[in-house]
This record gives C-alpha cells, sequence and structure tokens, in this order.
C-alpha cells in the first residue's frame, strides 16, 4: 500500500537528488522523502535525456535503426544492437553464418565484462571507495582497446548488421583477448580482496535492499537483479539465441536479494563470460561473416519480438511493420526501466547512504531507462 | 651546527637587544603570526600535493604532473584559481553566519598549533595542560560545521552538518581516552613533559598492549574527528553532493579545505607526539654506536618523519576504504571503540601504578 505522505507533514523532509547528482549516474531525478536520515518515499522524474529513439527509429530504415539503440544502453550498445539485428533476421528469416554467431557473442560476452567493471567501480564509488573506480577503468580500458581494433570504435561500436556482423575480425584479435584472459582473470581476485571481503562493503550492503523473488517478477525485475532475488531469468539460458545453447555456462543466482546478492551475481558473471570468451577463442569458425541481405531490407507486413541478455537484463525489441522499408512502430523494452520501478520498493525504511548503495547496486543506465 | 632551536634564540636575543623587553614580545607574536599564517599555506600546498600523489600512487595513475617539475605547483596553482574566483554567498543564507564559519573553522586550527612542539624545545606555547587543550580546542571545529550546515539554507549542507556533529562529538570521546592512557603513563598532560618521558624509549615500544590499542583508536578516532574517509560522512560526496560545505565556492571553500588539511597534520602531529615520541629520536637499548647516529639526525627531521608517516597512513584509509552509514559509524565508537578505551585506560593505569613498563 502506498503511503501518502506530503512535504508539509511535521518532521518529513523532502529533496531533489538530481538531476545533477554524483550518485545518480546521469540526469536521473529522485525526489525523497526523509524523516531525519531515514527514508519514507522514493519517486523518480523521468524525461531529462528523452530523445524519443523510438520515433527516430520509424523513420530509419531496418539497417539504420539499429546503431541507434547504442546510444540508449550506452554500456551494452553491442547487446542492443544484437537485439535489433535478431528481431530483422527473424523476421526476414535470414540465416545468421556460424562465423557471424561466435563473433557476435564473442563480443556480447566482452561487452557484459566492460559494463560489469565499469559497474563495479561505480559501485564502489557510491558507497565511498573511490580507488576502485580507477582499477575498474584500467581493465576496462583493455576490452575497449580490443573494441576499437575489430569495430573502429570504443563505446557506440554500430559493429551488427541483420545477418552478421559488418566486417570481419581484426587479426590481431585473438591474440589480444588471449592476453586478456589471464590480466582479466587475475584482476578480478584482485577485486574480490579489495571489496568482496571488505568489512566495511559487506555492512553496507547486506540486508540492504532486499528484493524478494515474488516482488522481482511482479515488478518486471530481469537480469543480475533479479538473479540476485533467486529468479533464474537468463534470456541467453531459458530462451537461448545464436550459439549460446552449445556453450557451457552457469546462470549465477543467489537467493538473499539485497544489495550484497547482487553484487556477487554480478561478480560472478565477470567469471562466467571470461569462461565463455575462452571457451570460444580458440574455436572460431571459417565461413562467412555476414549472411547475403538485399541491399533495402524490407519486413513482411506483422508483428515481431525478440530478446537478448543486455548486462543490466532483458532486452526486447518489438517492431510492427506495415510491410514498408521502416518499421510503422518500435517499442524497446530496456532492463533498466524495470529495475528502477523497483527502487521505491527497496529503499524506504533505510539511510541515505542505503540509497544510494542501493542505486549502485540496481547498475542504472540513465540513457537506457529514458531512451 | 644550525639547530631551529639556535636560531629562535638568536633571533629572541636579538630582539631583546635592539627592542626592549615589550617591544621584544610584541615583535615576538607578530612573528609568530606570520609564521602560522605561513605554515598554513606551506601546509596546505605540500598536504594537498600529497595527497594527490598518494591517491594517484593507490589508483595506478600519475597524479598532477603537468605545472611545475613533477607537477609541485600544481596546488599553488589551485589556490590562484580559488583566490581570484568570486566567494558566493547564496541569496536565503544567513549572511553573517555563512561568512563565519570558515573563519572558525581555520582559526580553530591555527589554535591547535600551539602545543606542538616541532623540534627540542621550539614550541609556540608549553601549556601545562597541553593535550587537554588540544582535546578542548579541537571540539570547536564542530560548530564551525554546524554553523556552515545550518546557514547555508540548503538541505544537504544541513544533513552533512547535523552527521557531522554526532560524528565529531562522539569520536572526541575515544580520542580523549587514547590521550589520556598515554597521560597516565607519562603521568602529566604537558606536551614537552610527554615527550621527555619517552627519552629512553617511545610510548609505543613501552606501553606493553595498552598502548598499541590507544594508537589504534586514536588513528581510527582522529580519522573520524577530521571527517576523512571512511568516516567523511560530513561530506559523502556520492550521497550529499558535497556536505556542509556544498554552497561555499572560491576562497571560503578553500579555507574549509585548508583546515582539514592542518587538522590532518595536527592530529597526526600529536599522535606522534605521544606515542612515537615526538622529536625523541630513536634508540635502542645500550647501541652506544646507533643511538649517538640517531641523535646526530636534527630533532625537527624526527617529528617531522614521525608526522608524516601518520599523515600517510591516514590518507590510505582515505583511498582504501568505502564509506560508513551513519548508524554504523555511531555503533562503531559506542559499542566498541569507547568500552575499549575504557577498559584500556583501566589497563594503562594499572601499568603505570605497578611500573610494568619498561
Amino acid at each position: 500500500m502506498l503511503q501518502e505522505i506530503t512535504s508539509t507533514d511535521t518532521g518529513c523532509l523532502t529533496i531533489n537528488v538530481g538531476p545533477q547528482h554524483p550518485s545518480t549516474h546521469g540526469v536521473l531525478h529522485l525526489v525523497i522523502t526523509l524523516s531525519g536520515e531515514t527514508i519514507l518515499r522514493v519517486d523518480p522524474h523521468l524525461g531529462y535525456i528523452h530523445r524519443s529513439i523510438e520515433k527516430m527509429c520509424e523513420s530509419l530504415s531496418y539497417r539504420q535503426f539499429i546503431y541507434v539503440t547504442s546510444r540508449m544502453d550506452y554500456l551494452s550498445s553491442h547487446i542492443n544492437n544484437h537485439g535489433c539485428a535478431l528481431c530483422v533476421e527473424q523476421a526476414l528469416q535470414i540465416e545468421v553464418p556460424p562465423r557471424a554467431q561466435v563473433i557476435r557473442v564473442l563480443m556480447d560476452e566482452l561487452t557484459r565484462m566492460a559494463s560489469h567493471v565499469l559497474w563495479w567501480g561505480a559501485m564502489a564509488m557510491d558507497v565511498g571507495a573511490i580507488t576502485p573506480f580507477f582499477h575498474a577503468f584500467r581493465e576496462r580500458e583493455l576490452i575497449n582497446e580490443i573494441m576499437e581494433e575489430t569495430c573502429g570504435a570504443r563505446l557506440t561500436m554500430n559493429y551488427m548488421v541483420p545477418g552478421g556482423v559488418m566486417f570481419d575480425l581484426h587479426p590481431n584479435f585473438q591474440k589480444r583477448v588471449k592476453d586478456f584472459i589471464p590480466f582479466f582473470k587475475s584482476k578480478l581476485d584482485e577485486y574480490d580482496e579489495l571489496l568482496t571481503h571488505n568489512i566495511i562493503f559487506k555492512q553496507r550492503t547486506q540486508h540492504i535492499g532486499v528484493l524478494s523473488r515474488e516482488d522481482a517478477i511482479s515488478y518486471g525485475v530481469t537480469g543480475p537483479t533479479a538473479r540476485a532475488s533467486g529468479w533464474a531469468c537468463d534470456v541467453r539460458k531459458r530462451v537461448p539465441y545464436e550459439c549460446y545453447d552449445r556453450l557451457r555456462f552457469e546462470e549465477v543466482v543467489e537467493q538473499a536479494g539485497d544489495c550484497y546478492a547482487r553484487y556477487l551475481v554480478r561478480m560472478g558473471e565477470m567469471r562466467q563470460s571470461l569462461s565463455l570468451v575462452e571457451q570460444l577463442i580458440d574455436n572460431i569458425p571459417q565461413g562467412d561473416f555476414q549472411a547475403k541481405t538485399k541491399a533495402v531490407l524490407k519486413l513482411p507486413k506483422g508483428e515481431f519480438y525478440s530478446r537478448v541478455e543486455t548486462a543490466r537484463g532483458e532486452f526486447g525489441v518489438y517492431i510492427v511493420s506495415e510491410g514498408g522499408t521502416t518499421p510503422y512502430r518500435i517499442k524497446f523494452r530496456s532492463p533498466g526501466f524495470s529495475n528502477l520501478s523497483a527502487l521505491d520498493h527497496m529503499a524506504r525504511g533505510h539511510k541515505i547512504g542505503d540509497l544510494v548503495a542501493i542505486m549502485g547496486s540496481l547498475d542504472l543506465v540513465i540513457p537506457d531507462i529514458d531512451r | 651546527m644550525w639547530s631551529i632551536e639556535q636560531i629562535i634564540g638568536a633571533l629572541n636575543q636579538w630582539l631583546q637587544h635592539t627592542l626592549g623587553n615589550v617591544g621584544a614580545a610584541i615583535a615576538a607574536y607578530i612573528l609568530l603570526g606570520i609564521f602560522v599564517i605561513l605554515f598554513f599555506s606551506v601546509l596546505g600546498l605540500v598536504l594537498v600535493y600529497m595527497e594527490r600523489k598518494v591517491s594517484a600512487w593507490m589508483q595506478v595513475r600519475l597524479g598532477p604532473n603537468r605545472v611545475g617539475p613533477k607537477g609541485l605547483l600544481q596546488t599553488l596553482a589551485d589556490t590562484l584559481k580559488l583566490m581570484s574566483k568570486e566567494g558566493l554567498t547564496p541569496a536565503g543564507a544567513d549572511r553573517f553566519l555563512f561568512n563565519l564559519a570558515p573563519v572558525l573553522m581555520i582559526v580553530v586550527s591555527m589554535l591547535l598549533l600551539a602545543p606542538v612542539a616541532f623540534a627540542r624545545n621550539v614550541q609556540i606555547w608549553d601549556l601545562n595542560i597541553g593535550v587537554l587543550y588540544v582535546s578542548a580546542i579541537s571540539s570547536v571545529s564542530v560548530l564551525a560545521v554546524l554553523i556552515a550546515g545550518w546557514s547555508s539554507n540548503n538541505k544537504y549542507s544541513l544533513l552533512g552538518a547535523m552527521r557531522s556533529g554526532a560524528q565529531i562529538v562522539s569520536y572526541e570521546l575515544s580520542a580523549g581516552f587514547a590521550i589520556l592512557t598515554v597521560a597516565v603513563l607519562s603521568g602529566s598532560l604537558q606536551v614537552s613533559q610527554i615527550i621527555e618521558s619517552q627519552q629512553t624509549g617511545w610510548w609505543i615500544f613501552r606501553g606493553h598492549l595498552p598502548v598499541w590499542v590507544a594508537t589504534v583508536v586514536y588513528l581510527i578516532a582522529v580519522t573520524a574527528e577530521t571527517n576523512r574517509a571512511p568516516f567523511d560522512l560530513a561530506e559523502a560526496e556520492s550521497e550529499l553532493t558535497a556536505g556542509f560545505h556544498t554552497e561555499y565556492s572560491g576562497m571560503k571553500f578553500a579555507l574549509f579545505f585548508l583546515a582539514e588539511y592542518a587538522n590532518v597534520f595536527i592530529a597526526s602531529a600529536i599522535g606522534a607526539t605521544l606515542f612515537l615520541g615526538g622529536w625523541m629520536p630513536l634508540h635502542i637499548g645500550n647501541w652506544e654506536a646507533f643511538n649517538r647516529v640517531m641523535d646526530w639526525i636534527p630533532s625537527s627531521i624526527w617529528f617531522l618523519a614521525k608526522t608524516f608517516f601518520l599523515i600517510f597512513v591516514i590518507m590510505w584509509f582515505r583511498w582504501t576504504f568505502p564509506r560508513l552509514r551513519i548508524d554504523q559509524l555511531l555503533e562503531l565508537e559506542w559499542k566498541y571503540l569507547l568500552p575499549i578505551g575504557l577498559v584500556n585506560l583501566i589497563l594503562a593505569t594499572a601499568i603505570a601504578v605497578l611500573g610494568w613498563h619498561f
């Protein structure tokens, strides 16, 4: 039941956290009602970075619209592009060559690692430890360099096209990734030493922002946030796409549902992604990196939906086609939006410092929420 | 050799010779004032540079390296920038209190400098209740923080100030008990006598367990008292943007900034005095040759080395640990540090009475 509290009530303090605030990671605006240090209500206000991406997509062709989605969840832009490409391929029944599938999965997992490692630093910064942030950026830089070499860009890679990937892997790619794997493994252990077993960090995150499995499902929470509440919802496992069904990896699930569980899930996912990359890097099949497609794509009349697992959760692409070269309507299901909706439920009764820790553990990317 | 003690003695003699007794006293006070202000400016420059280099070293960065050789002039450039900025006073703020707070803060820090012994016989004011004076004056800084938070007319500032009030008042107790431990062992509150009592060995070597515990408690408590991470709840950048000094800019902000570093220096200096023997060189039993070599190193170097070591430890805390939450912070003090401090004080008293220390 929603408890109605107004700022005129005695003893309550209403504070605007954001849109410019160090720990909202972007232009998120939270109106929080406090009693002393205790949070009574959190009211997220959106719209500061709304760029009407869905509307823009309606005037772009099926080859072009993919790249606008890089600007949504900019930390998992590969995976966003992947979801859009999958939807178009599904509609046109394009068979993606095995080589392209493997390259896509490799890129997805590298992106997931880059995103999670940045989250790790940001989460530490939110609870007040600044040093991990710089350590995280050092490792992320290596992934960005790998991306830059193959895709020509570091953040908005725009590498996926309907039917495969835009160009073949750079000759250095395999060597670079192989150098990166043992390095990153040792760094993950270092992360554990620095933060995972830190007593202050544990105190700040354990039993904070508990989200039960039922609540996670009813709020539509997905991704690591939901898996920390014991809800196994990994799209890669449940509805496998590309070659995920042929790969060995575990879905990291925790039961506690608190900030620390969400932290552990993401740490575990980095290790799983690393093992996925390890499995694939020596087994990239030869062949085409792109299926033969027409220059101008026309989707048949109808509705198409596909989903992928981004670093933040389930990303859905819903295309309504009238049979033309541009979509009639596009709807993206972004994981961050649903995850944010659970914030109020999680933060009530906690302290201001906990709110920041909870937001950090949700791994919010505001352009993904606002689109 | 020219030691600081001799220079000051010669200066004093020359002043008395040329100006007479009253004139010499006035001139000495003026010189002292100039010295304190100059010392604070240099301290700010050195410590900010040190903090940036230490943090850079821990964070796989280079730190400032563009302005001047090895970036040494970076803090000078920053200071010039802050001085040339407009000192804004927000429209809804209480003008008088808002402008008073940073001045109060820096004055408190300057007052704390009085009983610090920089070298053998070099002390601004060797009053007989030296460490008590430090304990008393440092608690005034909470007023400055509260005034700053209250008068800013900003909710973040207010929250930061309220946190700081609870925090500084609590941790004062633990710091006090840690100081008392050494006071009991050395039998004096006077800084010069506490140092003198460590002639045969620093308290950390002679005082057994109670002094080790007191050292740890003292370090934790002063880190909290100076509002530094992991106890920087009053500022708490990721929660309260900048806490009590959110609304301050330009030189007023710089005064808060400077006061923080000055407080760190003074806390470390007092810590070094109490536990590490102040300017007293390291002596080991009857190793005559070793002791003579140690004596040869000037006492001011000994003092500064110990102080900067403790400053480094406090910086090390800041760049390693996450921040505590306000209830955990108070829990740590009232449930752990305070009882430990009390028991520790009783132990130390027993040791002092029975003469069990070396």
